[in-house]
């Protein structure tokens, strides 16, 4: 069971909101020496595993071109298109995103959407103009709460669709893995009985979604008392 | 051929470029902080794939005491004013959406294209790489039109950068560094030790009861790992395939299928799924690190109570 100690460490320093990154890399350490290699050799392991996962951050390369658009008022455009149309609703903007991103992802799309190339620049404004075209400037917390539905679409849409894809890194990792165990499957099996849960995600999310178009609705009829509206520096972010 | 080395090669020219413009900000509290945080992350994209492992750590380390002793932070204001801002939205209009739905429409593009390009008999792209590498010239290709539509000083693009990066901070590092913690986790053997631990604690003699604990067991392994991926194999092995396949009969399509997609609803709710839940948060601007989780948390338990359903009506019926 030793080697479970390094879980717990990220589960207590995570609780105790230490500084996450902090908390990861002291959760590997721990875990190496558990497992009793010797200090030196655990940076080295640490070095080795960050060093091949580098990929990871690629994402970041975007950052020039999205900051560059938003110095032009990428956002403030994104804003505006959405406020003016009469029907939207935050809630059904991300609605229509939702269902954009999970079809998408479905059909192996999965770079068409995402938190820097998406979430930020166009999402989060549009759905922030849609409830700003109703009822006028937003409180920072509504503001926030709204920000953070914009990025609970992208995500449920990308994970409840691209299991759908039959080339998809998932699948293949099933595939591979059930074959390792002396168990042919077809990919196409393991999508097809991926689109129940699918629907279900749609319909779930979906109508969380519009339920939070209510309350927005109510809020906007029935402030709520000044004293739960802070506004800060965040507040025209 | 053009290798992901390439696409590092930017990354560590972009970091390097945002730590050089944070150490010329004189204004900025943090400006040393925040520059040799960065300039070691643009070392590890740089020379990464020439440093020894252990060289590699300490990198890694140093990264992480800068960020321990609180020397990372502070966004840098915005470059125009609102009013600035909203009279070029108006001024460009809906032209400014083009660079910005032109990365992921060419990588896209350049993930289909560029396969099977051959340049002198070896091909012009590591296969293995397309999408990444794409994802790199779709970046610059977009930047590059923002430029020639935009005209702003050259030094733009990185100031801007710089301000997006200064604002995630730390958090654009973690899920490397989860991706990292995973591979130790793995090495040390900690996914055996989780399935031994819970199939010695539950009485799986119900087929039913080996569902729930399947379906729960890779969401929850799925919250400690921040990765499905990690779970399947784990779980799959230590309960899915000896008990809902082995010992009741179950179909193992429909195992593997709802049962990794119960991983999911685990990502949906954990600050270990650093890419999808903590970063977006810092992305944008939001005061609580776990507002996203908070609210995916209810979809993600309500889900994984619909595929337990479903794994219960189908998985011992095909």
């Amino acid at each position: 069971m030793l080697p479970l100690i390094g879980i717990a460490v990220a589960i207590v320093g995570f609780i105790l909101r230490f500084n996450p990154l902090v908390v990861v890399t002291v959760a590997g350490i721990v875990t190496g020496l558990a497992a009793g290699q010797g200090l030196l050799e655990v940076v080295a392991t640490l070095g080795k595993a960050f060093n091949e996962n580098r990929y990871v951050a690629i994402v970041w390369l975007l950052l020039p071109v999205i900051g560059l658009l938003e110095r032009a008022g990428l956002k403030e455009r994104a804003h505006d298109l959405i406020s003016r149309l009469k029907g939207a609703t935050t809630g059904r903007v991300l609605l229509a995103y939702l269902a954009l991103r999970q079809i998408t992802s479905a059909l192996g799309l999965t770079s068409l959407g995402g938190h820097a190339q998406m979430v930020r620049p166009l999402l989060a404004p549009m759905a922030e103009g849609a409830a700003e075209g109703k009822g006028g400037e937003l409180d920072a917390p509504t503001r926030f709460r709204i920000r953070a539905w914009a990025a609970s679409a992208d995500n449920v849409g990308f994970f409840f669709g691209e299991d759908i894809f039959v080339a998809i890194g998932a699948i293949l990792l099933m595939k591979g893995f059930l074959e390792q165990n002396g168990i042919l499957v077809e990919p196409i099996q393991l999508s097809l009985w991926a689109i129940p849960t699918a629907v279900a995600a749609f319909v779930i999310h979906g109508t969380r979604l519009l339920l939070f178009d209510r309350r927005l609705a109510r809020e906007r009829a029935a402030p709520p008392r000044p004293i739960d509206t802070p506004t800060g520096p965040g507040a025209d972010a | 051929m053009i290798r992901l080395e390439a696409v590092y090669i930017l990354m560590g020219l972009l970091v390097g470029g945002i730590a050089i413009v944070n150490l010329r900000d004189r204004d900025h509290p943090k400006r040393t902080g925040n520059a040799l945080f960065w300039g070691l992350y643009a070392v590890s994209f740089l020379f990464g794939s020439h440093l020894p492992d252990l060289a590699n750590g300490v990198l890694v380390l140093a990264m992480v005491g800068v960020a321990a002793a609180r020397a990372l932070g502070g966004g840098s204001a915005e470059s125009t004013t609102v009013e600035e801002r909203r009279a070029s939205a108006r001024r460009w209009g809906n032209r400014l959406f083009l660079p910005a739905l032109l990365v992921p429409v060419l990588t896209l593009i350049g993930t289909f294209a560029l396969r099977g390009v051959r340049v002198g008999g070896v091909p012009l792209v590591d296969p293995r790489q397309l999408t990444l590498v794409s994802l790199g010239v779709a970046t610059l290709v977009a930047l590059g039109a923002a430029m020639l539509m935009l005209r702003p000083p050259a030094a733009t693009p990185l100031r801007e950068a710089r301000r997006l990066l200064d604002t995630v901070g730390w958090a654009a590092v973690l899920p490397q560094s989860l991706a990292a913690l995973g591979a130790l986790f793995a090495a040390a053997g900690v996914g055996t030790a989780v399935a031994t631990l819970v199939t010695e604690w539950i009485p799986l003699d119900h087929a039913v009861v080996a569902v729930v604990t399947y379906t729960v067991g890779m969401a929850l392994f799925t919250i400690v790992m921040g990765n499905a991926f990690a779970a399947f194999p784990v779980m799959t092995a230590g309960i899915g395939l000896p008990l809902i396949v082995g010992t009741f009969g179950g179909d193992p399509v429909i195992m593997a299928a709802i049962g990794m997609l119960s991983g999911y609803c685990g990502t949906l709710m954990t600050p270990m799924a650093a890419n999808y839940n903590i970063v977006p948060a810092a992305l944008l601007e939001l005061p609580d690190q776990n507002g996203v989780i908070r609210v995916q948390f209810p979809t993600g338990v309500v889900l994984l109570v619909v595929n337990t359903v479903l794994m219960s009506l189908f998985v011992y019926r095909a």
